[in-house]
């Protein structure tokens, strides 16, 4: 475990160092990448300076809106499809090539339905993540051992009592899963289409301080959304990790 | 035998599902912003005719062709090099995985300032988004070969060359064809997404003008075309995929 870390550790040193070194020996030009370290700077100078802090904060309420929509849809359909076998026999296909399917194509269809707003946006990120988390949802289910079902039959449960608290919660490392994919899509979805068609929002201000070559903003947002998306789905795995430990499976 | 009809059943079922769930969409919101499936389809034919449409897809093929062979080849040289040692599997796995989730959306602009405008960021887009899925994928099949192959490789002295192309690469087939599959997917999302935000030519231009002018039959076109192909497609890999993973 411990070289694992120190493996880790090294890998992401060695890599910020090479940066460093091939801006400061100009193999990388200034106007297309700063050197890390002056990234570091601006990073911390645009958090004090605030002046973002709305864009930013629209765009997460958006991530935030398209996850919840994508995970607690997700859920409900999965387990609602977990009951009827042939309807979900005939989904399959379509759940194995939705992926496949460009989901931005649909983006400029959207913006002229619902009008340039924050809808497209969140539409886009909840049907990335939708299928995910209906797809995870039923595997989960599938694992739950029949005798838990007898249980709760024994116990006169009603569908909705015998998922909310049987079968659900059994799937909890399922679900967990569901949500690290749910919000990986949820930041690609909104943020992507704030890249390619907004008025406001983080992807749109990168968009923006590309055009003007404004790299001490365009670099610190870029980290700021990886920084963001890689924590949060670090929190979700260590907490996957927790659940499984605790069940002995791990 | 039984298996196969009932997969053609259900995807019969489900077009026409789909279809109608168009149709339904199309009445509600009208001739504004949509077309109906068979004016879609009607267009579609006249569109794929057109001098436009065979100006921009050679184009678009060939980013698309470029980035999915690097995206193949560098997610297997990695997939190989990071497998064949336990500790280097051990640290990187999580952070392919990390790499895998994060929005490589925002990774664009840092593409065109090193790439430039044109061919060669649609192929760089393109082949970030393929590579990942390829590497995992063969990482995690190289890590889980049946260790009595690998002994009986190392009883019959064989070289690491030969050791990957005679015992770990067949064994890892299923698993890398699953990976490849996908890295295929989102590799034509990453070439079409490039050239949606930045490009002169190709389908994602085309689309992106189409925006722009307001056509809404080109839109309708451009999207079905990029529908029908990547599930065809797709549809085409998975059953090579389920009969690989059966045989095995």
């Amino acid at each position: 475990m411990r070289r694992v870390r120190i493996y880790q550790i090294a890998v992401i040193a060695g890599f910020l160092l090479l940066l460093e070194a091939l801006c400061l020996a100009g193999v990388i030009d200034k106007i297309t990448m700063p050197p890390p370290h002056r990234i570091a700077i601006d990073f911390v100078r645009l958090l004090l300076a605030g002046k973002l802090y709305p864009e930013i904060g629209k765009s997460l309420a958006n991530v935030l809106l398209a996850f919840a929509s994508a995970y607690l849809i997700g859920i409900f359909t999965g387990t609602v499809l977990h009951g009827y076998r042939t309807v979900r026999e005939t989904l399959d296909p379509l759940f194995a090539t939705y992926y496949a399917i460009p989901v931005f194509a649909f983006y400029p269809l959207f913006i002229v339905i619902f009008g340039l707003g924050d809808g497209p946006q969140v539409l886009i990120g909840f049907l990335l993540g939708v299928v995910a988390v209906i797809v995870t949802t039923l595997n989960g289910l599938d694992r739950v051992p029949r005798v838990l079902r007898k249980t709760a039959s024994i116990c006169r449960m009603g569908p909705f009592e015998t998922a909310v608290h049987v079968t659900l919660p059994f799937c909890a490392p399922y679900l967990l899963t569901a949500a690290k994919l749910a919000l990986a899509y949820a930041f690609i979805g909104v943020i992507g289409s704030e890249f390619i068609m907004a008025r406001s929002g983080m992807g749109y201000e990168i968009g923006y301080a590309y055009t003007n070559f404004d790299n001490a903003t365009m670099y610190p947002l870029i980290l700021l959304i990886l920084l963001l998306s890689i924590v949060m789905n670090g929190v979700l795995t260590h907490w996957e990790k927790v659940l499984l430990a605790r069940r002995g499976q791990r | 035998m039984g298996g196969e009809r009932k997969t053609l059943r259900n995807t019969l079922v489900l077009i026409a599902g789909l279809l109608a769930f168009w149709q339904l969409v199309y009445w509600i919101i009208g001739d504004v912003a949509m077309r109906s499936p068979w004016q879609t389809m009607r267009y579609t034919v006249t569109f794929v005719q057109s001098e436009l449409f065979w100006t921009h897809l050679p184009n678009t093929l060939q980013a698309f062709a470029v980035a999915l062979a690097i995206a193949v080849v560098l997610g297997l040289l990695i997939g190989f090099a990071l497998g064949l040692h336990r500790l280097s599997a051990e640290a990187m796995e999580p952070m392919l995985v990390a790499l895998y989730s994060i929005p490589k959306i925002t990774l664009y602009p840092i593409i065109l300032l090193a790439f430039g405008l044109g061919m060669s960021a649609k192929i760089a887009f393109g082949a970030i988004h393929g590579i990942v899925p390829v590497a995992l994928f063969t990482l995690n099949a190289v890590r889980s070969t049946r260790p009595i192959l690998v002994k009986t490789g190392r009883v019959l002295k064989l070289s690491p060359p030969a050791m990957v192309r005679s015992i770990l690469f067949p064994a890892a087939v299923p698993e890398i064809f699953t990976g490849l599959r996908v890295g295929f997917s989102l590799t034509l999302i990453g070439t079409v997404l490039g050239e949606m935000f930045a490009a002169q030519h190709g389908l994602g231009y085309l689309l992106m003008n189409a925006i722009g002018l307001y056509n809404v039959d080109v839109i309708m076109a451009v999207t079905f075309l990029l529908v029908v192909f990547a599930a065809g497609v797709n549809a085409v890999l998975l059953a090579v995929d389920r009969r690989l993973h059966f045989r095995a």
